[in-house]
C-alpha cells in the first residue's frame, strides 16, 4: 500500500467517527431534564425567551430535521450564541484555544523528558533497585488527583518558594514559558506513569531482540547501545502511548487550567457551565472531540512515515 | 479517555504489566503458577490497605463522634489536636469526620458506578466479537465515536445537561466507561471463538446466548475484572473531580473533591485542609491498583 492510500484510507475512516460526534453533541440538549429551554433559562425566564429559544434550536420540528439545522449552522462555523457574552460562541472558543494548545504542547514535550530518561534507568537492569523504584511510581501516580497534584506544586514552588507565578499564563514567549510551567509540570507528571510504564516495556523488548544480541557481540555497550540501538526502536511505541492517552492529556487540561486561571478552553467550559451558557459548552465539547481526533491522525500520520510497516500492515 | 488507556494491546498499560525477557519468561511463569494467592506481596498489601479503608468509611459513624455537618464558628481552622484528630475546617467542622464520611459517600458512588460500564461493555463487546459482521461495524464505529471525547471532558459535560447529582454521575460514567469494557471483550472474544471448545459446542447445537453465557465469557471476563480496578480508580478521580467543580453530590454532604476546594483558598495558611483528602485518594488508588497487578499475576500466569 503506497503512502497516498494510507492517507487516504485514514481519513476516510475519519468520517462515521466525525459524524458521530456531532450526533453525540447535538443529543446532549435532549439529555436535560424536562424542556431544554426552560432549564437553561432557569425559573425568572420569560416565555417570549423560552420561545425564542425554541425557535433558534428548532426544538418544535422533528429530531431529524433539528439535527440537520444543527448540521447546517456547524458547517457554515456558526455554534451559536453565547447566552451570557452575547457574542458568537465559535469566536469566544477560538479566543480561548491558545493557551489550551500551549499547555498541551509544553506538557508533552514535558513528559518525554520527565519519561524517557526513568524508562530507560528502569530498562536498565531489569528487577533492580532502580527498576523497582521506577515501576512503583504509576502506583502511586496513577490514583493523584490531578488538580490536587497541582496544589501539591503551587504550595511547594509558588507559595513556599516563589519560583513560578501561582496562577495565570504570562505575557510573551518567556512569560508563557515560566508562567505556564507548573500547570505543564503538572499535566505531565499525570501522564508520565503511564508513559514510563509502556516505555519500560518496549525498551525491554526491544533489548530482548536479536539485533541487540549481535550489536553487543560486536562489542557495542552501555550508553551508545542504549542510544543507537534500544531508544531509536522504543521510541514509535512512545509516540503511540503518547497519541493514545492525549485524551487523557486535553481532559487533564480542564482542571488545571481552573487551578491556575488560565484562560484556555478548560476554563471556559468550567464557566460556562457555572452560567448555564449551553452553547459555549456543547461547542468546547465539540471543539475538545475535534482536537483529539486530528491530533490521533497527526499521530498515525507520523507513526506511518516513521516506520513503515504500519502502512503495508493494513 | 483515561489515564488508563482505552486500547489495551499487549505491552500498554492497562493491559498486560511489562513483559519479561523472553528467556525468563518460562521459568518466573512457572514460579508464579506455583505461589498461592495469599502469598502475593502486591495483592495482599492492596487488600490490606483496601480493607482498612473499607472498615473506616463503613464504618464511619464508629469512629468519630462529631457530625460530618455539623458547623461550629467558635473553633474554626484550629490544628490537629486530641479533640480534633485532623483539626477543623473554615466553618469549624471536623476534618477527620468529613474526610470519614466524604470517602464512604465517594467510593460508594465509585464502586457502584463501575458495575454498569462493566455491565453494559460486556454484553455489547461479546456480541461485536462473537457475530462480527455488520453487528460489530456498528459497535466499533460508537465505540470510535466515545473514545474521541477525552473522559472527562465528556463526563462534565453529561452531569452539567443531566444536573449536578448522584444520579447523573452513574449515567455519565457509564455512557463514557462502557467502551474500555467492549474493546476489551472483543479482543478476547476474537480470540477465544476459534478455540475447539466453541466449535464443539456450535456443532453440538447449542443457543448462541448458551455459548456465549456458560462457554465464552467465564473465559474471557477475569481481563475485564482486572481492567475494572484501574477503573474503579478513574471513576473515584472522576468524582473527586465533579465534586471539585461543584457538579457531584451538593453541599454540605462531605465530598472529598468539595473538601479540596474548601480548603484550597486557605493553602496558603492551612496547607492540610487541602491536603488530606487529596491523600486519601491517592492511597485508595495505590491500593487498588496493587490489586488489580496482583490479580493480573495470578490470574494471567505466563503472560505477566
Amino acid at each position: 500500500m503506497g503512502r497516498m492510500t494510507f492517507v487516504l484510507r485514514r481519513l476516510l475512516q475519519l468520517v462515521p467517527v466525525a459524524i458521530g460526534v456531532t450526533i453525540l453533541v447535538f443529543f446532549m440538549i435532549h439529555l436535560i431534564p424536562g424542556d431544554p429551554a426552560r432549564t437553561i433559562l432557569g425559573i425568572h425566564a420569560t416565555p417570549r425567551a423560552i420561545a425564542l429559544l425554541h425557535q433558534e434550536w428548532g426544538l418544535n420540528r422533528p429530531l431529524i430535521s433539528q439535527y440537520w439545522l444543527f448540521m447546517d449552522r456547524l458547517l457554515h462555523g456558526n455554534l451559536g450564541v453565547s447566552l451570557f457574552y452575547g457574542g458568537s460562541a465559535l469566536s469566544l472558543i477560538l479566543s480561548h484555544l491558545p493557551p489550551t494548545l500551549y499547555l498541551i504542547t509544553y506538557s508533552s514535550v514535558l513528559a518525554v523528558l520527565i519519561s524517557v530518561p526513568l524508562a530507560m534507568i528502569a530498562a536498565s537492569r531489569k528487577d533492580g533497585a532502580r527498576d523497582h523504584v521506577v515501576r512503583a511510581v504509576p502506583l502511586i501516580g496513577l490514583g493523584m488527583p490531578q488538580f490536587w497534584l497541582a496544589f501539591l506544586l503551587i504550595y511547594a514552588f509558588a507559595i513556599k518558594f516563589h519560583f513560578f507565578p501561582v496562577s495565570g499564563w504570562g505575557s510573551g514567549f518567556f512569560g508563557h514559558l515560566r508562567s505556564m510551567f507548573l500547570p505543564s509540570l503538572t499535566v505531565a507528571l499525570a501522564l508520565a506513569p503511564v508513559v514510563i510504564r509502556s516505555l519500560r516495556a518496549s525498551m525491554l523488548n526491544v533489548l530482548g531482540a536479536e539485533f541487540v544480541t549481535t550489536a553487543r557481540s560486536k562489542g557495542v555497550a552501555g550508553k551508545r547501545l542504549f542510544l543507537r540501538h534500544v531508544l531509536r526502536n522504543a521510541v514509535i511505541p512512545a509516540i503511540t502511548v503518547l497519541a493514545i492517552n492525549i485524551g487523557f492529556l486535553i481532559g487533564g487540561t480542564v482542571s488545571i487550567e481552573n487551578v491556575f486561571a488560565i484562560p484556555g478552553l478548560g476554563q471556559l467550559m468550567i464557566n460556562s457551565i457555572f452560567q448555564r451558557d449551553f452553547s459555549v459548552v456543547q461547542g468546547v465539547t465539540l471543539v475538545f472531540a475535534i482536537m483529539v481526533i486530528l491530533l490521533n491522525l497527526a499521530a498515525d500520520m507520523a507513526y506511518a512515515a516513521l516506520d513503515p510497516r504500519v502502512r503495508f500492515s493494513r | 479517555m483515561s489515564a488508563i488507556p482505552l486500547t489495551p494491546e499487549p505491552g500498554l498499560p492497562g493491559a498486560v504489566p511489562p513483559a519479561a525477557a523472553p528467556g525468563a519468561r518460562a521459568e518466573r511463569g512457572e514460579a508464579r503458577r506455583a505461589r498461592r494467592w495469599y502469598t502475593q506481596p502486591a495483592l495482599m498489601s492492596g487488600i490490606a490497605i483496601m480493607t482498612i479503608v473499607l472498615i473506616l468509611a463503613i464504618g464511619a459513624p464508629l469512629f468519630t463522634s462529631y457530625n460530618p455537618n455539623a458547623q461550629n464558628l467558635n473553633a474554626t481552622l484550629l490544628g490537629p489536636s486530641a479533640h480534633h484528630l485532623l483539626g477543623t475546617d473554615q466553618l469549624g467542622r471536623d476534618t477527620w469526620t468529613r474526610l470519614l464520611y466524604g470517602m464512604r459517600l465517594d467510593l460508594r458512588i465509585a464502586f457502584l458506578a463501575v458495575l454498569f460500564p462493566f455491565t453494559l461493555g460486556t454484553i455489547l463487546g461479546c456480541v461485536a466479537g462473537y457475530f462480527g459482521g455488520w453487528i460489530d461495524a456498528v459497535i466499533m464505529r460508537v465505540v470510535d465515536v466515545v473514545v474521541a471525547f477525552p473522559f472527562y471532558v465528556l463526563v462534565i459535560a453529561l452531569v452539567f445537561v443531566l444536573g449536578p447529582g448522584e444520579r447523573s454521575i452513574y449515567i455519565a460514567i457509564t455512557l463514557v466507561g462502557w467502551v474500555s469494557y467492549a474493546r476489551i471483550i472483543r479482543g478476547e472474544i476474537l480470540v477465544a471463538k476459534r478455540q475447539d471448545y466453541v466449535l464443539a459446542a456450535q456443532s453440538g447445537g447449542l443457543s448462541n446466548v448458551r455459548i456465549m453465557r456458560r462457554h465464552l465469557l467465564p473465559n474471557v471476563i477475569t481481563q475485564a475484572i482486572i481492567y475494572s480496578m484501574s477503573d474503579i480508580i478513574q471513576d473515584i478521580l472522576a468524582v473527586v473531580t465533579l465534586g471539585y467543580f461543584g457538579l457531584g453530590v451538593p453541599p454540605p454532604t462531605a465530598d472529598l473533591g468539595s473538601m479540596i476546594n474548601d480548603g484550597q483558598n486557605f493553602l496558603s495558611t492551612h496547607w492540610q485542609l487541602t491536603t488530606i483528602p487529596g491523600l486519601a485518594v491517592v492511597l485508595v488508588g495505590l491500593g487498588l491498583s496493587l490489586i488489580g497487578d496482583g490479580l493480573a499475576d495470578i490470574l494471567r500466569p505466563g503472560q505477566a
